[in-house]
């Protein structure tokens, strides 16, 4: 039988015109699409090795190349589409897990587009976000039930209650966890340095420190994953909150492989592990079984740093979160980090990625409203987590039951990325997932944090907006405050456990 | 500060929970004291946990769960048995148990060295692993149970069945599963049930390397338990290897 080969995704349009032949596609371009031609002075394309990232046509002076899907590799078919084809023929030919990046792209719903935000009208005035006070500070730990309050010696009033650590985000967005070593350091860079200056948090996924990076240590989450790497004493007392990662939106219930030619001397430095050798993180982490092993866990790391630091733990939203949720609030957890099915990742197996999880949104919703019940909302902190696209998705996430969102696709898309998910190959043209010193010098992490504190600027003017909008001056007044959203387009079960009413519903 | 060194403290740790027990161990680590000893400990969960200075630590009875976690230069010495967890994820130092273990001994251990009398449980050396000069060194005297030394990355593991009865297999089923780096030695035989798929059995002492690390550990290791070297050493030993460092390497199409 002929080997067919995976059919070309993508074609390379150049502009004979245009092209003047000076090869800096030929030169940036770390897939090697771009061929120079010495012979006859030109430049041509091999379209079979182009991912869609789009840089060269970023780079290109004189506009000569466009991308474009390629339409025509196979008869359209609704059922055997031509990633189906693809993909197929790929596990033929090498009996492999076929690999993916980034988050879940299938045309499953995204609730935040079904769902609508209240405004004011004549009965309660809005708020003008330009002249008046906007509190958009949150605070991230557990919470007392009560306050109690007494006079000191000098007759002022003082708190009695004693208040567990928290963690204060001057705006309710964080950027979450991406390991050094599955993207870039002047990415870690630019994350660690925009919440430095932006007052919010980043967090370090399960790839340890690097010694660049401990200067950020106060605006620092850090992350304990199963694999445990480069997780020693200073590492625990230099972050602001310690992470205990169980799952990942994006993969559910697996673990990770972070492979050796990934792991470069830096990288293996920050994970305390040899060059060159596998990072392998098992599924679980073997001394958590239970809620009892977790609550052993959060314990340990807080014996570790004298409880000095809120100890919050991440899950993946699947379908028991629920319950998973209330155990982990019981377990002692300062804050609960949950991630939803399109949520981002640097490598995950395909079909786990679109097929495990659920959307967030019933995730926050159903949480949010269980702990509620219970009577212990107040013991945790909700972080949502998984494909926030806008401040309209944040400030629905906020409304819903979140106190704070967790973003990461979106950092990235604003440091340059194209979504092209191909991030497991190491080979990033945006300098953003990879390790190759080529591709990594093309991130400049001062503008990095420029732009990532212009998209956090600006997603704060539009939560101000729209909270003025409905007559709120604080984002605490929001916080699962679901009589601000209304669904449309949505079945009555879908409303129910979003809990919130379907549009033209008055109060 | 100076004058502490010398000075033993002593603990009752009857009626303490674990928070104020390990507050004391820490306050008295903090003033410079070099030698704790706790008495009547029943239970009590991480000591030597978030411990400075290095201490050595002393335990009569039975610590509880993750004892010396995420410890750093502590030595601690266990007169009875210990429970689970035991060196969870340790950074550095030594760990005794003068009895039996229970499972995930050593977790993630990067450093230092833990040594048991007796038997231990599931999961022993999960996912140990070395780096530059840290190197962490598991020997177990008794019988260890399932999944000894799986996804190992790095390290020593060596079990010596002393005193096992012959019906009692010295290691349980899947040793080695996932591992992609480190050593174990274990004295006798074992059979291809016994081991996970990643791992490949050899046989050491023959190359002068494999004893000279076996002595090095060893030898510390009967001095404190008053055992014979030379009558251990004397039988012939295993020595499990994992068959790649990338034991997944092939998973994925690219």
């Amino acid at each position: 039988m002929a080997k067919r080969p995976t059919p070309t995704e993508f074609i390379v349009e150049r502009d004979k015109d245009r092209c003047i032949a000076c090869q800096v596609c030929v030169r940036m371009c770390s897939n090697d699409v771009h061929i120079y031609d010495a012979d006859t002075n030109t430049v041509t394309s091999d379209n079979s090795k182009c991912v869609g990232c789009h840089f060269c046509e970023t780079l290109c002076p004189t506009d000569a190349i466009t991308i474009k899907k390629n339409e025509s590799s196979f008869k359209p078919n609704a059922n055997w589409s031509v990633s189906v084809i693809s993909d197929i023929t790929k596990q033929a030919e090498t009996g492999g897990v076929i690999l993916t990046g980034m988050g879940c792209d299938k045309p499953y719903t995204i609730y935040w587009d079904h769902i609508l935000l209240n405004a004011s009208q004549v009965t309660n005035p809005s708020i003008d976000p330009l002249r008046e006070p906007m509190e958009l500070r949150r605070y991230i730990g557990r919470k007392p039930d009560k306050i109690e309050l007494d006079y000191n010696k000098k007759g002022k009033i003082e708190l009695k209650t004693m208040l567990e650590k928290q963690l204060k985000l001057e705006v309710p967005i964080m950027f979450s966890a991406m390991s050094y070593g599955s993207v870039s350091l002047n990415t870690c860079i630019s994350l660690a340095k925009a919440s430095h200056e932006l007052g919010i948090f980043y967090n370090t996924g399960e790839g340890g420190l690097h010694k660049s990076l401990y200067k950020y240590g106060k605006n620092t989450i850090i992350q304990i994953a199963s694999g445990r790497f480069g997780v020693h004493p200073e590492y625990l007392r230099t972050g602001a909150a310690i992470e205990i990662k169980i799952g990942q939106g994006a993969k559910p219930g697996i673990g990770g492989h972070l492979p050796g030619e990934k792991v470069s001397k830096e990288v293996s430095e920050a994970r305390m592990i040899p060059e060159g050798t596998d990072a392998i993180s098992p599924a679980p982490h073997h001394d958590i079984y239970s809620i009892e092993d977790l609550r052993q866990l959060i314990h340990a790391l807080k014996e570790a740093t004298d409880y000095e630091k809120p100890v919050g733990v991440k899950i993946a939203a699947v379908h028991n979160v629920v319950p998973i949720a209330s155990g982990v609030a019981r377990a002692g957890a300062d804050y609960i980090a949950i991630d939803g099915m399109r949520g981002g990742t640097g490598a995950a197996p395909k079909v786990i990625r679109d097929n495990v999880g659920i959307p967030i949104e019933f995730a926050i919703a159903a949480v949010d409203a269980r702990l509620r019940e219970e009577g212990i909302r107040t013991k945790v902190s909700l972080i949502a987590a998984g494909g926030f696209r806008s401040s309209g998705d944040v400030i629905k996430a906020i409304a819903l039951g979140a106190d704070a969102v967790y973003i990461a696709t979106s950092a990235l898309i604003a440091l340059g990325c194209s979504q092209c998910q191909k991030c497991y190959t190491g080979k990033c043209n945006w300098g953003i997932a990879t390790q190759d010193p080529y591709l990594t010098k093309r991130l400049n992490p001062e503008i990095g944090v420029q732009r990532l504190k212009n998209l956090i600027r600006a997603w704060s003017l539009e939560i101000k907006d729209m909270l003025g909008g409905m007559g709120i001056n604080s984002i605490d007044s929001l916080c699962g405050n679901r009589t601000h959203l209304r669904g449309i387009g949505l079945s009555d079960r879908e409303l129910e456990i979003l809990g919130i009413k379907s549009a033209g519903e008055p109060q | 500060m100076n004058r502490n060194i010398s000075k033993l403290q002593r603990i009752d740790a009857r009626d303490l929970n674990y928070r104020e027990l390990n507050r004391l161990i820490k306050d008295a680590a903090n003033e410079g004291i070099k030698n704790i000893h706790l008495t009547n400990v029943n239970g009590q969960r991480y000591i030597g946990t978030g411990v400075n200075n290095a201490p050595k630590i002393n335990i009569n009875g039975v610590p509880g769960n993750d004892l010396g976690a995420f410890m750093d230069g502590c030595s601690i010495n266990v007169s009875g048995n210990g429970e689970d967890g035991i060196g969870n994820t340790m950074n550095s130092g030594r760990i005794v148990i003068n009895g039996s273990a229970g499972d995930i001994l050593g977790y993630s251990m990067r450093g230092g060295e833990i040594f048991v009398k007796g038997n231990v449980g599931y999961r022993v050396g999960i996912h140990m692993k070395s780096y530059k000069n840290m190197y962490p060194v598991i020997i177990i005297g008794g019988c260890a149970r399932d999944f000894l030394g799986e996804y190992m990355a790095g390290g020593l593991l060596i079990v010596l069945g002393l005193n096992r009865k012959s019906k009692n297999p010295i290691v349980g089923s899947y040793c080695g599963t996932g591992m992609h780096g480190g050593k174990i030695f274990i004295r006798g035989n074992v059979e291809p049930w016994q081991l996970g798929k990643e791992v490949r059995v050899y046989e050491p002492n023959k190359n002068k390397d494999d004893f000279s690390l076996i002595e090095k550990y060893l030898r510390q290791y009967c001095e404190l338990f008053s055992l014979d070297f030379d009558s251990i050493i004397k039988t012939n030993f295993t020595k499990l290897l994992p068959g790649s460092s990338r034991p997944y390497g092939k998973l994925y199409a690219y």
